[in-house]
C-alpha cells in the first residue's frame, strides 16, 4: 500500500471525477478518504502472491452477437429527457473556439 | 377483507377461483397505501388509475396474474419516473422497460408504483435518499435498512405483495432482515440487469422481496433466465424453483462459518440464528462447521471494488444526455458543477475514493490488489462448498437502528454489510428471511443462507423448511 495517504490531493481526485465540491466538502471528504484508505491498508497483509484478479464471477468472456441493425428506441421520446435539445440534436455547451 | 396481508400464491388461488378481482386486489392496496404510506414513506410514484388499468386486463392464467408489484427506482418501467432517488434524475421519465419489468409484465403482474432507496444504490439505511427517508414498519424512528428499503418497506408493511429490489453488497437481504421479509439475492449472471441503472456492475443483481419463500421462488421463476441484452447474463435453463421446496432437509449438510460469529454482533441477534441452526438441525440437517478465512478482507474490498466501478458507471450523469445540467463557462464546468449540485454526499463520497483507487500510481495498490483477494474469498466459499450444500449465517449484525444514529459515520454503515458482502464478491446467491424478533422494541432478525453458484433450487428448499416450521413469517407490524 503507498504510505503518502496523509498527502491525498482532494483537488486533483475532484477533478479527475469532474465533480465540483465545496471547501466544507472537501475538508470532509478528504477527512473521510484518508479514514477508508486506513480501513482498506489491511488488505496490505494478504499474500496475494500468485493469485489471479477477479474481475466478475462469471465465467463468460467475448459475448458477441450478429452485428445486424434493428429497431431503436424513438429518437423523440430519447430527447424528451435531454436538458436541451433542438432539430433532433442535443445541446452543449461549446467544445471548441 | 384485509386482501393485503396475503401472499402471492394465496392471491392467485382466490383470483383463479374467481372470489376477487384483480381491480378489487390491486383497489385494496391502493387504499392500505392511501392508509399507512403516509407513515412510512415507501413509495415515490403511484399512479392509481394506470395500476388499475393494469388490474382490467391482467391474464389471470399467468404466474404473477393481478398480483401488485412495487419497483425500486432503480429499474426502468416505460411511461415512468426514474430517479434512483437522486436529485440528478429528478424529472427523468424512462423510454424503455428493464427485462424483468418486460418478464413481470408478461407474467401478468401490476406494476403499483416505484419505491424508495438509497441515492443510485448506495447506502444501508435508505437514509441517502433525496427524496426523504424511510421509516420502518415495526418502528417508524427506525430505518428500514437499505439500500432497497422503499421495496422492503412496502411488502412488510403490507402496502405491495411483491417487490424487485437490487442487491450490490447486502441490499436486498439487509432490509429484508431488518423488516422482515424474504429477500433473494439470486446468483451473478442468473436474472438479467438491462434496464438497471448500473451501481457496481460486477457485483450488481435483481431479487424480489416477497412474504414467504414460495413467493420468492415463484418470482424468482418469472424473472431469471438468459437476455441477450445482458453480456452477463448466463445461457442456462431455468428451473422451476417449487418444484423442490417441500423436499425438506434431511440429508443436507448446512456449514456454520466461524468467523461470521464475532464479537459485537448484538446478542439476541446471534440468540436468534443460534436457535434457527438448532431448528434447522432438529428437521434433520447435518451441521458442520466451516470456515472462510478471508471474510475480514471483504468490506475492504468491497469499498475498492464498488466504488471504483461506481465512480466508471456514474460518470455517464454529466448534464449532457439526460438529468439535470447546471450549465458552466464551458464543457468542463458544465460537468462538474451539473454532478456537484446533482449527486448527494455519499455519492461523492464514493465517487471521490473510486476515482482515487484508480487514478495513476494506486490502481496496483488498491483496485488491483482489491481484485486478487476478491479472487481468495471466492476460493474460500468454494473449498466451503464441497463440504456443505448451504451455508447459515446472520445478514445482520444487528437489528435496525435508528434514523440518523449512522448517518455521520460512514465506516459505521458500511459495517453493517459486513455478513453481506462477501456473497457478492463471490457470485454465489443468498437469501433472508425471518428468524425471530428481539424482546424491547420488537424488531425482527434475519437469518441468512447462502447457496452454490445457481444452486437456488438448495438455497430456496432449506429457506422453506425452515419457514414453515417457524411462526416468524407469520407475524405483522402494528401499523
Amino acid at each position: 500500500m503507498p504510505e503518502d495517504t496523509n498527502r491525498i490531493n482532494i483537488d486533483h481526485v475532484a477533478h479527475l471525477a469532474r465533480l465540483e465540491l465545496t471547501d466544507a466538502e472537501k475538508t470532509k471528504f478528504a477527512a473521510q478518504l484518508k479514514d477508508m484508505l486506513a480501513y482498506v491498508a489491511k488488505l496490505s497483509e494478504v499474500d496475494v502472491t500468485g493469485v489471479e484478479p477477479t474481475a466478475h464471477a462469471v465465467p463468460l468472456t467475448n459475448v458477441l452477437r450478429p452485428d445486424e441493425s434493428r429497431p431503436s428506441i424513438d429518437p423523440a421520446l430519447v430527447l424528451k429527457n435531454a436538458p436541451e435539445s433542438a432539430r433532433g440534436l442535443i445541446i452543449m455547451p461549446k467544445i471548441v473556439e | 377483507m384485509s386482501l393485503h396481508i396475503n401472499t402471492i400464491t394465496g392471491l392467485r388461488a382466490k383470483l383463479q377461483r374467481g372470489e376477487i378481482s384483480a381491480r378489487q386486489l390491486t383497489q385494496a392496496m391502493l387504499d392500505r397505501i392511501q392508509a399507512v404510506d403516509g407513515k412510512l414513506k415507501a413509495y415515490l410514484w403511484l399512479n392509481p388509475d394506470d395500476a388499475l388499468a393494469q388490474a382490467d386486463t391482467a391474464d389471470l392464467t399467468k404466474p404473477l396474474g393481478g398480483i401488485p408489484v412495487a419497483i425500486k427506482d432503480v429499474l426502468n418501467v416505460t411511461g415512468q419516473p426514474c430517479t434512483c432517488a437522486s436529485k440528478i434524475l429528478h424529472g427523468h421519465t424512462s423510454v424503455y422497460d428493464a427485462t424483468v419489468i418486460r418478464q413481470l409484465r408478461n407474467a401478468g403482474a401490476i406494476l403499483l408504483g416505484r419505491t424508495n432507496m438509497d441515492e443510485f444504490a448506495m447506502g444501508s439505511s435508505t437514509e441517502n435518499s433525496s427524496w426523504g427517508i424511510t421509516r420502518n414498519p415495526w418502528d417508524l424512528e427506525r430505518i428500514p435498512g437499505g439500500s432497497s428499503g422503499g421495496s422492503a418497506a412496502a411488502v412488510a408493511g403490507h402496502e405491495a405483495i411483491a417487490s424487485l429490489g437490487s442487491d450490490t453488497g447486502g441490499s436486498i437481504r439487509q432490509p429484508a432482515a431488518l423488516t422482515g421479509c424474504v429477500g433473494l439475492k439470486p446468483t451473478y449472471g442468473l436474472v438479467s440487469r438491462y434496464g438497471l441503472v448500473a451501481f457496481a456492475s460486477s457485483l450488481d443483481q435483481i431479487g424480489p422481496f416477497t412474504k414467504t419463500v414460495e413467493d420468492s421462488a415463484l418470482m424468482l421463476s418469472v424473472i431469471a433466465g438468459h437476455d441477450s441484452l445482458d453480456s452477463t447474463s448466463v445461457p442456462a435453463p431455468v428451473p422451476d424453483y417449487r418444484e423442490k421446496l417441500n423436499a425438506g432437509v434431511k440429508s443436507l449438510r448446512i456449514g456454520l462459518p466461524k468467523e461470521y460469529f464475532i464479537a459485537g454482533m448484538d446478542q439476541e441477534v446471534e440468540a436468534a440464528v443460534r436457535k434457527a441452526i438448532q431448528q434447522l438441525e432438529s428437521l434433520g440437517a447435518e451441521v458442520v462447521e466451516i470456515s472462510l478465512p478471508h471474510t475480514d478482507y471483504a468490506v475492504a474490498v468491497y469499498y475498492l471494488i464498488a466504488t471504483a466501478e461506481a465512480s466508471a458507471n456514474l460518470a455517464r450523469f454529466d448534464g449532457v444526455r439526460y438529468g439535470a445540467r447546471v450549465r458552466g463557462a464551458d464543457v468542463l464546468e458544465t460537468y462538474s458543477k451539473t454532478r456537484g449540485a446533482g449527486f448527494g454526499p455519499e455519492v461523492k463520497r464514493r465517487i471521490i475514493l473510486g476515482t482515487y483507487a484508480l487514478s495513476a500510481g494506486y490502481y496496483d495498490a488498491y483496485y488491483l490488489k482489491a481484485q486478487k483477494v476478491r479472487t481468495l474469498i471466492r476460493r474460500d466459499f468454494e473449498q466451503a462448498f464441497q463440504k456443505c450444500d448451504a451455508i447459515v449465517a446472520p445478514t445482520s449484525p444487528t437489528p435496525a437502528f435508528k434514523i440518523g444514529e449512522r448517518v455521520d459515520d460512514p465506516m459505521q454503515m458500511y459495517l453493517s454489510d459486513i455478513f453481506t458482502i462477501s456473497v457478492n464478491l463471490a457470485g454465489n446467491c443468498g437469501l433472508s428471511l425471518p428468524c425471530g424478533f428481539t424482546a424491547q422494541p420488537k424488531l425482527p432478525i434475519g437469518l441468512q443462507l447462502i447457496g452454490k453458484a445457481f444452486d437456488e433450487t438448495t438455497l430456496l428448499r432449506v429457506a422453506h423448511a425452515y419457514e414453515q416450521s417457524t411462526p416468524w413469517h407469520k407475524e405483522r407490524p402494528a401499523l
